[in-house]
């Protein structure tokens, strides 16, 4: 780090600073100091939350049900009870997609999910406001309720939504090239399912808002825990009805998103309720229980997939059907499902593909943009075809891969523009790291090594909400003091945003970091910005921050022009110098900032950022846009597992990851964005699943939801590669998402070379690896009988394996059929002791209105029969999430 | 009820008036106005509220505030020495054990623990002392080179030369 020349006699030629230059490097972050020493305040942190009434939820016991009343007076009457709010103050809705705006902050005639919020409380304490929420009467009827895709398309069904007969959020359906033609001309032709359970994101802060209304000058400041604080402002303003300019919105530290608050959520509509209500600040902080029951996951997800290989590896063609479990409301399941069968493109050479997606709406929380954003499930799928028909070809993992490269530049058919493409090093520097040569099929009994590859936008280039502005806009004020401020709404969520941006500006000015500060997402003094979404920080608002770098570094230049009394161009500028040759002296960059502030006063420059019209997608289908980036990341990476075929255990050793984020700009970032990429990854594919128990999400903790502890957790080697994309900020592209989706294939993978077994189905968890050898074992025996039986006509050779004794390459075993793995979504995660029984099937409840500890009072639909078997209402108690930390299931 | 507690907080001692059903966690962060401690779940899930209580982790979040009379409770503020981070919070800064941050406050007191009573932990044995906290960010790998860098530096005694400046 150079210094700053403070004295004249310092700035002789030899002792000149050098510009500083931090892109490359390890740069801790910025914001570190603070969040290692406790001082980084959280929403439910801020000094304000002091004085705060306490704001609490009630939320909806039933899967689905019409609300006939909702009675407040005796909550209201409760004292210390300062506002009550219900579907009755709001009758407008919110939503992240201007075309699927169906949610009430509070339910209105209908709530749809177990969870959903109903009426809320702002009182003098968290205790009081538990037990006004305990005085709230709710009277409904219940409906038929969907926990399953399946049942909500059936003939039949009731519509959730009136806008969305047969509870199909989107059908998506095309075709581009020849399909047919294009597998009939494959040498090998396969078509699975796969399944993949629903997970969610388990951010370690709860959500958490802090609304203050003053009455006064009718104004409401909020807070919150949000990836997207201007979706918030907007919908705020909706909601509420208030003119934008009275509404300012604040994110502070924030404990971690991966999608969950890529969205407006109802806690800080509901908080900023409560507050005008009450006329004064609210802090609303849900419980984990809460934050898990209204969660904005990753969807339920089957996808049928069909694929075309050449003996030589090539791909001829795909067809892929997918079907998502998108929950009670729309959120962003338009763009999840075109994700699924855009993103089939753009990391392959793939010409022929026919897609088909539908989104559904059930009775569960509704999904949302979870890390990796519609592609996860699909890749996994791909790759995990793939893997097994290469198999079946005696291809290695990695050549199949290589025979499909894309040759960039390239438009993919679905028009996706592919510029920089770090793929094909990606294979080369996993391959060599892992060993994979040497190791790969040499490995002892139970171990395997597995591959996969994956992809991820950087930033999606067309906006949620079309305005015709820049897609990004970024500040920099300097001032008399020397201090450059920049001042940008991008959100750092912990991804190292802010970090990112004060490299940038760092690099184009020089200068020393110090002088260097950055104020992020404040409505009141930072440019609006998106939010932090689809990896879009670091291409958009990267960009933006370096051409209002140039701005000033031109301003500076000319400044420092004028003094010297030469021309700009002969300016020589070493960060914090300027000077017109090597034997000047020069001024310093305070001697400078003052030139330029003579002229103009403080200053304020402006850079922007707009996606160009070739990396926005094409038309030719609906929604064709959806996919579309300025440069797509690549990651390849390799898995290596040890499995215990006892107790169907499967452990990871280790992993060799290799990311193309275009150019690291922070390599310590990019190591750490990939790893918990990779991580989080595992999760998905080992252990994490939310899983239903009639509509009541059973997993609702991080114990039963299991997120893998630091003892479960491998060694996870990162290769960074850079292919350094023209679009990109010095080259770079995104590196916190990418990596995500391989890791699923890549370890059934490994698990297919340890024991021979293609697990079709995540998670990974060895109840399912064991049911899945014992049904090989049932079926080799089965096997060999029949061989017996065979024998004696002079028939077959030995089919019956065991597991373990299998050679490698043989073919692969037979596989789980759908009726064996169970629907999967609702046995208990990581649970050995997860019987068939426990489907999400509702069952018929013979549950009379309410029980007597309930302020919930409805009516089944048929009463006890339920209409078909595909409903019921839900069963048990209420189902609102206990007071803070109590830990009981709720029903 | 409502008594007089009297204990050492990071160093100092207090008496307060505490309800016995008050959880530690809450009175550090509502009464006493200490916020590095967090809540992240509904009590005993994920770590993230762990102090030390005569230098052992604890969670506050499962602890009653009229459980710590007479003893000596420490949180991640009393960490820094004159304001300068102490080397397990410098371990996590330069090497990236935090990024969002939520769970680092009780990482952190998890990883001191562990290097009162073992200077020089090897991965094993720091995976084993911090598996009962989650952090969602990392993977966890540079969590574990945030305490070996701590151990080392504290080894080497590299106090003032090895402070970062970054940017």
């Amino acid at each position: 780090m150079s210094a700053t020349a403070s004295s004249t006699d310092e700035r002789h030629q030899d002792a000149m600073p050098a510009r500083v230059r931090t892109i490359g490097g390890y740069v801790p972050l910025v914001d570190g100091p603070d969040k290692v020493s406790g001082r980084a305040r959280y929403t439910a942190d801020l000094p304000a939350a002091a004085g705060a009434l306490a704001g609490r939820i009630l939320r909806s016991p039933w899967g689905h049900a019409a609300i006939r009343s909702v009675d407040t007076s005796e909550a209201e009457a409760l004292p210390g009870v300062r506002a009550v709010v219900t579907g009755a103050d709001c009758d407008r809705t919110f939503g992240v997609l201007p075309i699927a705006m169906h949610e009430y902050p509070l339910a209105r005639d209908r709530v749809r999910y177990r969870g959903e919020a109903i009426a809320a409380v702002a009182a003098d304490d968290d205790a009081t406001a538990e037990r006004a929420l305990a005085l709230i009467r709710v009277e409904a009827e219940e409906l038929p309720a969907y926990y399953r895709a399946e049942d909500a398309i059936a003939p039949g069904a009731i519509d959730l939504h009136e806008k969305r007969p047969g509870n199909v959020e989107r059908d998506v359906e095309y075709e581009l090239g020849d399909v047919d033609a294009a597998l009939a001309g494959a040498d090998l032709v396969r078509e699975k399912t796969y399944r993949c359970a629903e997970v969610c994101q388990a951010q370690m802060e709860m959500h958490a808002a802090l609304a203050d209304y003053d009455p006064e000058r009718g104004r409401l400041t909020v807070h919150a825990s949000t990836q997207v604080p201007y979706y918030v402002h907007l919908m705020l303003a909706r909601c509420l009805d208030m003119e934008r300019s009275r509404i300012r919105v604040v994110k502070p530290h924030i404990g971690g998103g991966f999608g969950c608050r890529t969205e407006t959520l109802h806690v800080e509509l509901v908080c900023a309720l409560l507050a005008r209500r009450a006329g004064g600040a609210v802090r609303l902080v849900t419980t984990r229980e809460e934050t898990f029951i209204t969660h904005r996951g990753r969807p339920e997800q089957t996808v049928r997939l069909k694929m075309g290989l050449r003996r030589d590896g090539r791909i001829t063609g795909v067809e892929c059907e997918s079907v998502q479990r998108g929950g009670a409301y729309s959120g962003y399941g338009i763009v999840t499902i075109l994700y699924s069968g855009s993103l089939l493109y753009a990391i392959y050479d793939l010409e022929h593909v026919r897609y088909r997606g539908r989104r559904v709406l059930t009775n569960t929380p509704p999904c949302g943009a979870m890390r990796g954003h519609g592609t996860v499930n699909v890749r996994f799928a791909f790759e995990a075809l793939l893997d097994e028909m290469a198999a079946e070809l005696g291809l290695d993992p990695f050549a199949v891969r290589r025979a499909n490269l894309i040759d960039p530049p390239a438009v993919t058919p679905n028009d996706l523009l592919v510029n920089s493409y770090g793929l094909p090093e990606c294979l080369d520097r996993v391959e060599r790291a892992s060993g994979w040569r040497e190791r790969r099929g040499r490995l002892p009994a139970g171990r395997g090594l597995g591959m996969a590859c994956s992809h991820y936008v950087s930033g999606a280039s067309k906006p949620v909400h079309w305005t015709g502005e820049p897609h990004a806009t970024v500040h920099i004020k300097l001032d008399f003091d020397g201090s450059v401020v920049i001042l940008t709404g991008a959100p750092e969520i912990g991804q190292g945003s802010s970090t990112v941006l004060v490299q940038c500006v760092t690099e184009v000015l020089g200068v020393d970091p110090g002088r260097i500060r950055i104020v992020a997402s404040d409505s009141e003094v930072t440019p609006k910005d998106n939010g932090a979404y689809s990896s879009r920080v670091t291409v958009m608002v990267g960009n933006a921050a370096i051409e209002a770098a140039e701005r000033l570094l031109d301003t500076l230049t000319r400044a420092a022009a004028r003094e010297l009394e030469v021309e700009p161009g002969d300016v020589e500028v070493l960060g914090e110098v300027y000077r017109a040759g090597s034997q000047d002296r020069g001024l310093t960059f305070d001697e400078v900032a003052a030139a330029a502030l003579r002229e103009s006063g403080t200053i304020t420059v402006k850079g922007n950022f707009s996606t160009p019209a070739e990396a926005q997608g094409g038309k030719k289908y609906r929604g064709a846009t959806v996919g579309s980036t300025t440069g797509y990341s690549y990651a390849a990476q390799v898995v290596e597992v040890r499995v215990d075929e006892e107790t169907g255990q499967v452990t990871v050793e280790r992993v060799w990851v290799a990311h193309d984020c275009g150019k690291a700009l922070n390599r310590l970032a990019v190591e750490g964005q990939v790893q918990g990429s990779v991580w989080m990854g595992m999760g998905q594919a080992m252990s994490e699943e939310t899983g239903y128990a009639d509509g009541l999400l059973s997993a609702p903790n991080l114990l039963d939801y299991r997120v893998p502890s630091i003892a479960d957790s491998p060694p996870i080697d990162v290769q960074i590669v850079e292919s350094n994309d023209p679009l990109g900020p010095f080259g770079a592209k995104e590196a916190g998402e990418g990596s995500l989706a391989g890791f699923l294939p890549a370890l059934t993978s490994a698990v297919a070379d340890a024991i021979d077994l293609r697990m079709d189905e995540l998670p990974v968890t060895p109840d399912r690896v064991w049911r899945a050898l014992e049904r090989r074992r049932r079926e080799a025996e089965r096997a060999a009988r029949t061989a017996r039986r065979g024998a004696a006509n002079g028939g077959a050779s030995g089919a019956a394996r065991q597991a373990s004794g299998t050679p490698r390459g043989a073919p692969a075993p037979p596989r789980p059929t759908e009726a064996e793995t169970g629907t999967g979504a609702g046995s208990g995660a990581g649970s050995a002791s997860a019987s068939e029984g426990d489907s999400i099937r509702p069952h018929a409840s013979s549950r009379t209105a309410g029980d007597e500890r309930s302020n919930f009072r409805s009516n089944g639909p048929d009463s006890d029969s339920g209409p078909g078997s595909d409903s019921g209402p839900g069963s048990g108690s209420p189902a609102r999430a206990g007071g803070r930390r109590t830990k009981g299931r709720s029903a | 009820m409502i008594r007089l507690l009297t204990f050492r907080l990071n160093g100092r001692e207090r008496t307060d008036a505490v309800a016995d059903n008050v959880l530690l966690l809450d009175h550090l962060r509502e009464s006493v106005g200490l916020t590095g401690t967090k809540t992240g779940c509904d009590g005993g899930e994920c770590g993230a509220c762990t102090v030390l209580v005569d230098g052992a982790p604890v969670l506050s979040c499962l602890t009653l505030a009229a459980t710590v009379a007479d003893r000596s409770v420490e949180t991640v503020e009393s960490l820094a020495e004159e304001g300068r981070l102490a080397f397990i919070q410098e371990g996590f800064h330069r090497k990236l054990g935090s990024q969002c941050g939520y769970c680092t406050p009780g990482l952190i007191m998890a990883s001191e623990a562990l290097l009162r009573r073992d200077p020089d932990p090897t991965e094993d044995a720091i995976r084993d002392a911090l598996g009962s906290n989650i952090c969602r960010c990392t993977g966890y790998v540079k969590i574990v080179e945030a305490v070996r860098w701590a151990a080392e530096a504290a080894a080497a005694g590299r106090a003032g030369a090895t402070r970062s400046a970054a940017p």
